[in-house]
């Protein structure tokens, strides 16, 4: 039986779109009976959330679902929610199901403010808690006097509510409190050397070891998503490269083939070779950078030398290319903004060379290390379940045996064509986070090898017309970033700017097994999980 | 005592792009004038201070990845002094605001600035920092760190190389070398002034 069979066998009132990837239409009052389906029935057992997007079509508030089943080749399947109460609106949550809904709830209910039923925690994510409106909607008052520049902290941070369906079909709201009484509650961040950015966890502690950890993300919350519906395609590419500067290129690369994918543009063969190959001297760069921090936060300062020596050749390629050594801006609508640089080839090849030896010195630097190992081996336990489950993708997720390399899984770009290993390990612990990160290297340097004479000659971008307009409909591409899976989501009315764009970051994900990893390990443990982890704050943000 | 042009060890002065600003500052100090023994103290304190200068880490941003780079071993800034990049604002001569300040983060900024001990001092780096930049429409971003703490140099760029930080750097040098801690207006009462000038920013600070 085809999911759209079973779909309808479940829920009669669904109905269907065809496009890109299936989207499916439930009534708000269904969708409780139809999400549980949707995971547990083995014929649809789709067990991975891949993205939750909230939206306002002006006369409806709504929710469009993403889900991935892993064992059936990843095939994904859209399921729209949408209620038209604008005071009240009222959604069943699914956090309960997927755990990663939970703070993707929270997020939609902080820029629309959706609630959604029986959610434990309906807090705001990314704004203060005394914000006024829901920046994110259509009719949101952007009148800088309603929210001006706070001088002092927020109130009542310990306070939360949740909404509860009662006996009798009315919903209250039943306010609780984040910590219980008598917690001992440790603030780590915002302004916190190893939090990788300007991340704040409240942490609630028994002697040393964690009980809680509530995450408090938003200071670095740039609005990016509303930014981009008043500017036109071409001008949001720029916005992906300040999300997560360590994959510029694969999020700028994903934005371009979403727009690609729904302007039906074909990328020239040149510029599918390049783009693949900048994505993986930005996923090197990257790990370097990640081992380099790992190392520093727990006190190995020569190791961040080290990852740097080889990151600053890797950021020259870039430099002479692309003309910056961060936020390159190299991506564009059709193809890559400027031909190679001359010495392109002979500088990856200087870099190829160089980077096996270098990557033993690392392990005998650091990997190997007994205090090293001492502090991650063990530490920050996620078992392949909860991977799947709160949908941590990325070395992370490969680092709990998890296989969810968006290359194998959906190849795009030159991905089909090149021979690699997808680096799995079963440690499950932050000692198999990190070691994944180091092999990766080894097989982005397989990628590049495989390439980098093969980069064939023609045209660097499509012929794409002067005002891009998409026409109307909905699109959700992913790659691989760096730190996991990567989506874009564009939903276009035809005109020239775009409706409604959504980026889901893997690095939102990753935050949220914070709480999970941390419980039961000491406090100081905390900065190793959050280190291996390796998040980059304005990706989650935004 | 006359005040001499502040020199930077291996960059003359001709090659700073704004002197204009400097020439008029060193205008004016000697116009007030100072005796001999306060100025010899002057400038034996600049002299320590602008090349000890500890920054706090305060990265938000792109911006500080690039700091880190300036940290590492090819831009080396410990050969300036500053070096030794402090966690805590009490240990701490400046602030370096690299990467967008939005509006849940400005309170802690301000404290931070609070934090640091006098004299203190403050760069923006990068577009975000002295205007918004690419943010500046956005609904919760701060365009520009001047609308809450006062700000000594700006230094452009998306993410700033790690050149241009160093150039913003010595201008700050450049600027502590003619301070007078003695007899001339103190930096303190400078703030105390933005905050006169600016009710609304100090709030309860």
């Amino acid at each position: 039986m085809s999911v759209k069979d079973c779909i309808s066998k479940i829920c009669p009132s669904a109905t269907f779109e065809e496009g890109d990837i299936l989207l499916v239409n439930v009534p708000a009052e269904d969708w409780r009976k139809l999400a549980t389906e949707l995971k547990h029935n083995p014929e649809l057992n789709f067990d991975v959330l891949t993205a939750v997007v909230g939206m306002d079509w002006k006369e409806s508030l709504g929710v469009v679902y993403y889900f991935t089943a892993t064992s059936r080749k990843w095939e994904m399947i859209s399921v729209k929610v949408a209620v038209t109460d604008r005071e009240n609106p009222y959604i069943y949550t699914v956090s309960d199901l997927w755990k990663v809904a939970n703070f993707q709830e929270r997020e939609v209910y902080d820029f629309f403010g959706i609630k959604f039923i029986n959610h434990p925690d309906m807090r705001r994510f990314f704004l203060r808690n005394d914000w006024k409106g829901y920046p994110l909607r259509k009719d949101y008052d952007a009148d800088p006097k309603l929210n001006p520049i706070p001088v002092d902290d927020e109130k009542n941070e310990d306070d939360t509510v949740s909404y509860v369906e009662q006996p009798d079909g009315t919903i209250k709201g039943i306010p609780g409190k984040v910590f219980k009484e008598g917690d001992y509650v440790v603030n780590v961040g915002p302004q916190h050397p190893s939090t990788h950015g300007v991340m704040r966890f409240r942490a609630a502690i028994d002697g040393e070891e964690v009980k809680k950890v509530d995450v408090v993300s938003g200071y670095i919350h740039r609005g990016i998503e509303k930014l981009c519906e008043s500017l036109g395609y071409p001008q949001i590419l720029h916005f992906t490269d300040r999300m997560d500067y360590m994959s510029a290129h694969q999020n700028r690369h994903c934005l371009c083939m979403c727009i690609e994918k729904a302007m039906g543009i074909v990328v020239p063969e040149r510029a599918v070779v390049i783009r693949t190959m900048m994505d993986e001297l930005m996923r090197i760069s990257s790990h370097l950078l990640s081992f380099g921090c790992t190392a520093m936060d727990l006190g190995a300062t020569t190791a961040f030398f080290y990852g740097f020596r080889e990151r600053e050749q890797i950021l020259d390629i870039f430099e002479k290319t692309c003309g910056a050594r961060m936020s390159m801006n190299y991506n564009v609508i059709g193809g890559v903004i400027a031909d190679l640089h001359p010495d392109f080839v002979k500088d990856v090849k200087a870099l190829l060379a160089i980077m096996p030896e270098r990557l033993k010195e690392y392990h005998k630097v650091y990997s190997g290390n007994i205090i090293a190992k001492n502090r991650m081996v063990g530490v920050g336990h996620l078992s392949k379940e909860d991977a799947i489950n709160y949908c941590i993708t990325g070395p992370s997720g490969r680092g709990s045996n998890w296989s969810c390399d968006c290359r194998k899984k959906h190849p795009y770009a030159a991905y089909d064509r090149v021979e690699f290993d997808e680096v799995l390990l079963d440690g499950c612990d932050s000692y198999s986070r990190y070691m994944v990160r180091m092999k990766e290297i080894e097989q982005s340097c397989r990628i590049l090898e495989q390439l980098v004479d093969r980069i064939p000659e023609g045209d660097i971008r499509a012929q794409v017309p002067k005002i891009v307009k998409l026409p109307a409909g909905h699109w959700y591409t992913q790659v691989e970033a760096s730190r996991g899976t990567f989506g874009v989501y564009i939903e276009s009315d035809g005109g020239k700017n775009p409706f409604r764009v959504h980026f889901q970051s893997p690095c939102f994900n990753l935050v949220g097994v914070m709480d999970l990893c941390c419980r039961g390990n000491m406090i100081a443990d905390l900065i190793t999980i959050g280190a291996a982890l390796d998040f980059v704050i304005p990706d989650i943000d935004r | 005592m006359a005040v001499k042009e502040p020199s930077i060890k291996s960059m003359k002065h001709e090659d700073f792009k704004d002197n204009e600003y400097i020439d008029k500052l060193v205008e004016e100090l000697n116009a007030t004038g100072a005796n001999v023994m306060v100025g010899k103290l002057d400038q034996l304190i600049n002299w320590g201070i602008s090349n000890s200068l500890w920054p706090l880490c305060f990265g938000t941003s792109c911006c500080a990845i690039e700091f880190m780079c300036l940290g590492a071993a090819r831009y080396d800034m410990a050969r300036f002094g500053f070096e030794v990049a402090r966690n805590s604002p009490r240990q701490a001569d400046y602030i370096m605001v690299q990467g967008t300040i939005v509006h849940k983060m400005a309170p802690a900024l301000v404290r931070l600035y609070d934090q640091l001990a006098e004299p203190k001092y403050v760069i923006a780096c990068g577009g975000c920092a002295v205007s918004g930049g690419p943010f500046k429409k956005s609904y919760c971003v701060v365009d520009g760190v001047e609308k809450i703490i006062p700000v000594d140099v700006y230094i452009p760029g998306c993410p700033p190389r790690p050149e241009a930080m160093f150039y913003g750097l010595m201008q700050l040098q450049r600027k502590i070398k003619l301070q007078k801690f003695f007899g001339g207006v103190n930096r303190q009462e400078k703030i105390q002034d933005f905050f006169r000038k600016h009710p609304s920013e100090a709030g309860e600070y």
